[in-house]
């Protein structure tokens, strides 16, 4: 099918808003300092606990730290350590998918049997386990959480390049006398790469869940380096003055990992078109 | 039907064999030994210590023995022993786990009502509009940080309504509610399957004859739908259990409850490698098991999985 324009399922509501919020996270990546006036790590010990307002639209926690400037500065961390994982997983599945896919009926066996043994394996347990062995922060937290998506690249992959490798052109340079890795690279990955860049955006969105809820544990970046799991935290023990702490942070997660899943679906869809 | 339990129960033993093997792997490209590691933080240990240790867990050994060591402690069922306080992993989990089995198969057994009732919904209402809102309720569920939702629960039972004690004092609300937030996310991929069930159950001929007969839609959604989507179900319900261990652990530790998530928070603190491994190697065998167990009674459900997969195992289709 040609991949004109005109082919392409035009994007709904839905998937605008959640282009637009990405392309906000993507900004306060960059230059939180623009969205935010407020110093993310210290606060003013005379606006302690105030309720969201036009000044503070999240509100101030118990050091009179301005929560959405915590919000705004913490999507480094988090989304730094998000990326880590979802590095991992796509270049360690996206290998086993490969060697199972290309390298002979051995290679295949055995890549499918580590494959249903990483599907045995808890995702959850795994980070943990990585953790504990490599000390808490976000370099062992971002490994231990993409290994758990592994599995997903590692199927994606190889479903890909069998459908990819049956296409007439494929065959066509096969046949031409391509070598092993011409045809790899030339052929075979760039047509499997719409389907891994869909999924790599579905899995960022599992990622930041997994990071902040691991940050919430406290197996993230210690305090006070804002991150949003550790944000939500710090407001656990003010629940009865002080909602804001973590509810709105919270619902900006929700709202985050929502908008990178229905992106992601989007660009599968496309790239299926 | 006897070769088919014979070569999935040989492939769940493939499974596991290689589970430990990976975890044996991650081991090994650590710096130092477990022991080192976690005596580093404490200033009373000397060398001497350490290696006194070492020699104890077997770390001392070149990696092939070790490889042996573990592998036939494993199939003896023991899990290997906790550094921080020299219990067995089974000896230290033992009295709380049953906490946690409670909430996990509440949650589950909640989860999977909260599933049959977005699927029942979906196939009953009229409105397209309103179905496209019940059909996104899976993937914002998959969505919801389960901490996050724990607290606002928290908040809301307890200071708001007051009706929760913070602490849990044995009532039937102090489980019910952890257990509803733990299902949140774990309908997620129960009623997607299910949801997919709906869809292509409609435009089975079995299910449009008995709409033109005349029967009830409550009737046509039990007898038919629910009943060719079964097996699937299944299927993802087995899948569905490290989901559902990780929020069973987020959950208890919200909700302040004793059980598998304080040990193995505790654990990871401490740095306490070999209970760790020990905890991974207990939940990925309940895991392999789970799997084993709904490939055995799938064929038993919905008699077609036998004829179409053959032997290859049915779990794979749902994940």
């Amino acid at each position: 099918m040609p991949r004109g324009i005109g082919a392409l399922p035009l994007p709904g509501p839905a998937t605008a808003l959640s282009a637009l919020l990405v392309l906000v996270l993507v900004a306060w990546l960059v230059v939180p300092g623009l969205f935010t006036s407020y110093d993310p790590l210290v606060g003013d010990s005379a606006e302690v606990f105030l309720a969201p307002s036009v000044a503070h639209p999240f509100g101030t926690d118990h050091l009179g730290r301005d929560v959405l400037a915590r919000v705004i500065h913490g999507t480094t961390q988090t989304a730094l350590t998000a990326g880590l994982a979802v590095l991992v997983g796509l270049a360690l599945g996206t290998a086993i998918g490969l060697a199972s896919s290309t390298l002979g009926p051995w290679a295949d066996a055995i890549s499918m049997r580590v494959i249903d043994a990483l599907i045995a394996l808890p995702a959850f347990m795994v980070a943990l386990f990585v953790v504990s062995a490599y000390g808490a922060g976000p370099v062992s937290l971002g490994v231990g959480v993409g290994i758990g998506s592994i599995v997903l690249f590692a199927r994606v992959t190889r479903a890909e390049v069998l459908r990819v490798r049956a296409l007439d052109y494929v065959e066509a340079s096969k046949l031409a006398g391509a070598g092993y890795f011409r045809q790899l690279f030339g052929h075979i990955l760039p047509g499997a790469a719409g389907a891994l860049i869909a999924l790599a955006v579905v899995d960022f969105g599992a990622a930041v869940l997994a990071v902040s809820a691991l940050g919430y544990l406290g197996f993230g970046t210690p305090p006070p380096t804002p991150e949003w799991g550790l944000i939500i935290a710090e407001g656990r023990n003010y629940l009865a003055n002080a909602w804001w702490m973590t509810s709105l942070p919270g619902t900006f997660v929700l709202l985050v990992v929502v908008a990178l899943g229905v992106l992601g679906r989007y660009l599968g869809k496309v790239t299926r078109a | 039907m006897l070769r088919y339990l014979a070569s999935r129960a040989g492939q769940a033993l493939v499974v596991l064999w290689i589970t430990y093997t990976i975890v044996f792997v991650l081991i090994q490209t650590l710096p130092s030994d477990p022991v080192t590691i976690f005596l580093a933080s404490d200033a009373g240990a000397d060398q001497e210590l350490i290696d006194r240790v070492s020699a104890l867990y077997g770390y001392d050994r070149p990696w092939f023995e070790q490889y042996a060591l573990q592998l036939g402690n494993l199939l003896r069922g023991e899990f290997g022993f906790s550094l921080s306080t020299g219990q067995s992993v089974l000896e230290r989990i033992g009295s709380v786990v049953g906490s946690t089995l409670a909430l996990a198969s509440t949650g589950l057994l909640l989860s999977v009502l909260i599933a049959i009732g977005i699927s029942a919904i979906a196939f009953l209402v009229d409105s397209p509009r309103l179905r496209a809102v019940i059909v996104a309720a899976p993937s914002l569920f998959s969505s919801i940080p389960v901490f996050w939702l724990g607290i606002v629960v928290l908040q809301v039972f307890s200071f708001q309504l007051r009706i929760l004690s913070l602490f849990p004092d044995g009532s039937l609300l102090s489980l019910l509610i952890p257990a509803l937030v733990l299902a949140i996310p774990v309908s997620a991929p129960i009623a997607q399957v299910l949801l997919t069930g709906v869809e292509q159950a409609s435009e089975l001929a079995f299910v449009k004859t008995a709409r033109a007969k005349g029967a009830r839609p409550m009737r046509v959604f039990w007898h038919h739908v629910f009943r060719s989507s079964l097996g699937a179900t299944t299927a993802v319900i087995g899948t569905t259990l490290g989901v559902l261990i990780a929020g069973s652990v987020i959950t208890e530790t919200v909700f302040a409850r004793p059980g598998l998530g304080s040990v193995l928070l505790r654990a990871v603190i401490a740095q306490d490698v070999p209970l760790v491994q020990g905890l991974v190697f207990l939940t990925t065998l309940v895991v392999v098991v789970a799997a084993l167990v709904v490939d055995l009674i799938t064929p038993l459900l919905d008699p077609r999985v036998l004829r179409s997969v053959g032997t290859r195992g049915v779990s794979r289709l749902g994940a």
